[in-house]
């Protein structure tokens, strides 16, 4: 008995900090493959490459710890960014662009929250549906053209404090916001029990859907910031880019142990799943991988990081019936 | 005619972790006759059942078909060796058009290995002509009552040749009428040479149908005789046995003002309930499987809607439309369904059971980690629940140490008046006991408990008073001097309503 529990211990041990040893052990791996790649300057590049990506991360992470998930992040940011970055461009507030990008992929978030909660939508189907209205609706904006001449809008982007690039604080305010929300907060609480078991968690007086439209609308704050940082690093208002960013963050949060049966998932995972791409993408590039060889070894982390999701789950399930 | 033993069992023995659920059991059923198993709820006879279908596996015993023992692996093999089931929880695909279910896993297939169609609908005509049956072939599921899907499987069932058929409980969930056109197929299959097994609670019923009674309990064959040599009375009484619960912890406390009540409450499952609930007092709710008793408490709790009917909290009516307002007027339920309703899988000890009143720690916006795990440890140790951490997760826990879980985070939302429903199902002896400590104790401190339960001992035990239910409504109610389980039992089959 007691030595089961120690094995039980041992097994979430690894669920759940294997994720790390592997992103050290990548780091040292790459580090010893290529003299550039542990370079300030490198990884600080790795960290703004990643950076939209990773917020956007953020948001999933939240919705597929609920049991949902966003499907529209990408074309959201386009649509939320062109149009931070018209305002911008006509008012020449910097404050009145952000506004604009964050209210913009906030309603959004709403709609998609709105489908799922009030007319029973799968989250699937509603961010397919608001993917591809999201996108025409940029493309209409702007009528397929990009806005160019941002002027001083590349500061979201492009400009630092302190030495750090500001990509890179928005993605730590973001990581930091999520980490608290999920940890400590009765909301993520909420989003864990919904996500491990919608109809108990009802049953114990959580308002379901409530949580699931709040988690909408924080994945829509995320997005709009991400698409403020996109459209200020690319220099403009594009309304075909961060196309299929969507699955970038997807990526990143299930390789960082987010679970899509639910209830399963963590900031710091969704972090380091982030890191193990950009830090893999990155290596590839310098030891010069053939990139379409890089796609593959892409797709192939992930059908990795869901069997052992899958496996270690199994497992689970089999100490429990031994334990009956 | 002919009427040999088609089917016997022999020696049947099943466990479960923790229970006995079948011991020694000895059956036999007869060609062209109708053999009724009854029962209380987990008795074992569908997991007889399951047994003779192939769904489970036996540890130890025989099976006999014609004479030759037989090793039923699953269900393809029992359907093969002419044996069918038809499920009291009918499964089926509504979108699936009638003949389609008739040969699904067992289509007709042509020269090209397609499958064929045409035979398929000649098949399907001719088995509905022959079974003098007016439905289209090509009708979806979903367009069909619940008695025509019965009457489906049936045909199913004679459509694969099967002489032996299982019925579990098929009338529970059709009217009058169509009871007589079942009745009416059973008696032409008898006719025919099937044997039949027949798991039934009404009595009534019963009587009308069946050649040869067996009765269950706990997991053994108390009696099994022909019909005409049993009453419903003696029936009854070797349902639910002579034993009395004696080793039950209830104290006696003064009981004071009613502090829940419901006025004709009607729902979608019940109608006209009205009863209430006294300050320190242990109220029972009796009743067979489908009488409507969880969906009346799930009402209540703010789960399910409530059509008509008013509910009053200290005289007060209260407006429940969720979980919350329920909690918010402290009255909560613990489900019958632990798996369902209740654990969060995954999560910890700590987190299911703070899950309810997470309100109550947070400082400042933020969850307050010590209030916390101050108030899990309390109630933790008041339930004696058993876990390595309270960070364990949940799952890793035992069916009895999940439930004393389960209570706790109930309990830690302070409730007046707690609802239990099934609060024993499935868990062992000691913590069966520790279970019923913390009902007695709950009224000692002046609240109120309602228990749903199907294990009478447990609420001849514990109650004060208890009400019975049939076919959603309240049959009647039973003050301590009338606590028997033959007048529960009478009241709960509709056998007679006076006592």
């Amino acid at each position: 008995m007691k030595n089961f529990l120690q094995k039980l211990k041992k097994s979430n041990l690894m669920g759940t900090f294997s994720i790390y040893f592997v992103l050290l052990a990548l780091f040292l791996v790459s580090m010893l493959a290529n003299e550039n790649f542990a370079t300030i300057g490198n990884l600080s590049n790795i960290s703004r490459q990643i950076a939209v990506g990773t917020i956007l991360a953020f948001g999933q992470t939240i919705l597929i710890i609920n049991g949902m998930l966003d499907l529209s992040s990408g074309s959201v940011l386009a649509l939320a960014g062109v149009l931070s970055v018209d305002a911008y461009v006509k008012t020449g507030s910097l404050i009145m662009a952000f506004a604009v990008g964050i209210i913009v992929a906030v309603a959004c978030n709403i709609l998609n929250g709105l489908m799922v909660t009030k007319f029973k939508t799968p989250p699937f189907i509603a961010t397919l549906a608001m993917m591809a209205m999201a996108r025409g609706a940029a493309l209409l904006y702007t009528n397929g053209q990009n806005i160019y001449q941002i002027g001083d809008y590349v500061i979201f982007g492009q400009g630092s404090l302190l030495g750090i690039p500001n990509p890179v604080w928005f993605l730590v305010a973001a990581m930091a916001v999520t980490w608290y929300l999920l940890k400590h907060t009765v909301f993520g609480r909420s989003v864990y029990a919904i996500g491990g078991n919608e109809e108990a968690s009802n049953a114990s007086g959580i308002n379901v859907d409530r949580v699931k439209m709040k988690a909408y609308i924080i994945n829509g704050i995320f997005v709009g910031i991400a698409g403020i940082i996109f459209m200020s690093r690319v220099n403009g208002g594009l309304p075909n880019g961060a196309n299929g960013y969507e699955f970038k963050a997807l990526t990143a949060a299930v390789i960082g142990g987010t679970s899509f049966s639910g209830g399963v998932g963590t900031a710091s995972g969704t972090l380091a799943g982030a890191f193990i791409v950009g830090f893999l993408d990155n290596i590839m590039v310098l030891v010069g991988v053939n990139s379409y060889l890089q796609q593959i070894v892409r797709g192939a982390i992930i059908a990795l990081a869901v069997i052992y999701d899958i496996y270690f789950k199994t497992t689970r399930k089999k100490n429990k019936a031994a334990k009956g | 005619m002919n009427h040999d033993v088609k089917l016997r069992v022999q020696n049947i023995e099943k466990s479960f972790p923790g229970v006995k659920a079948l011991d020694k059991i000895e059956f036999s059923v007869r060609k062209g006759t109708v053999h009724v198993l009854c029962g209380e709820n987990g008795a074992g006879k569908s997991t007889l059942m399951k047994i003779i279908n192939g769904i489970y596996q036996p540890d130890a015993g025989q099976i006999i078909i014609d004479g030759v023992e037989v090793h039923i692996k699953n269900p393809i093999q029992a359907r093969q060796l002419g044996i069918s089931m038809i499920f009291q929880e009918l499964n089926y695909i509504p979108e699936m058009t009638l003949e389609e279910s008739l040969f699904v896993g067992n289509w007709p297939l042509d020269k090209a290995k397609k499958i064929d169609w045409k035979e398929i609908r000649k098949r399907t005509l001719a088995l509905l002509e022959k079974e003098n049956l007016k439905y289209k072939p090509d009708t979806k599921l979903k367009d069909l009552t619940v008695s025509d899907i019965q009457m489906l499987e049936i045909l199913k069932a004679i459509s694969y040749n099967s002489e032996i058929i299982i019925m579990d409980e098929p009338t529970s969930a059709i009217t009058n009428k169509e009871v007589e056109i079942l009745f009416k197929k059973i008696f032409e299959l008898k006719a025919r040479g099937t044997a039949i097994i027949y798991i039934s609670h009404k009595m009534d019923e019963i009587f009308r149908i069946a050649d040869d009674i067996t009765v269950f309990r706990d997991g053994k064959v108390i009696d099994s005789k022909p019909r005409e040599s049993l009453d419903i009375e003696t029936v009854i009484a070797l349902m639910v046995g002579r034993k009395l619960g004696k080793d039950f912890p209830k104290i006696d406390v003064p009981i004071g003002e009613p502090v829940l009540s419901v006025k004709s409450l009607s729902g979608e499952k019940f109608k006209d309930i009205t009863f209430d609930v006294k300050k320190g007092e242990i109220v029972g709710f009796a009743g067979l499987m489908g009488a409507g008793r969880t969906e009346v408490m799930r009402a209540i709790f703010g789960l399910d809607a409530i059509h008509s009917g008013d509910v009053l909290k200290n005289n007060h009516v209260v407006q429940i439309k969720s979980v919350k307002d329920s909690i918010g007027h402290k009255v909560v339920m613990l489900s019958e369904d632990r798996r369902r309703f209740g654990i969060l899988p995954i999560r910890s000890v700590r987190e299911n059971i703070s899950i309810t009143n997470l309100k109550k720690f947070i400082h400042k916006g933020k969850l307050h980690a010590k209030d916390e795990y101050e108030a899990v440890k309390y109630y933790c140790d008041k339930m004696n629940v058993k876990t390595p951490t309270y960070e364990t997760n949940i799952s890793s826990l035992s069916g009895g140490n999940q439930q004393k879980v389960m209570l706790a985070k109930w309990l830690i939302t302070d409730p007046d008046v707690f609802i239990v429903d099934e609060p024993t199902r499935g868990i062992d002896v000691g913590a069966k006991h520790e279970i019923y400590k913390l009902i007695s104790d709950l009224v000692t401190e002046g609240k109120s408990v309602i228990i749903v339960s199907s294990e009478l001992p447990e609420l001849i035990g514990m109650c004060d008073r208890i009400y019975v239910m049939a076919k959603g409504e309240i049959m009647g109610v039973l003050g301590k001097e009338d606590f028997t389980q033959e007048n529960i039992m009478r009241l709960a089959t509709g056998t007679t309503s006076n006592i």
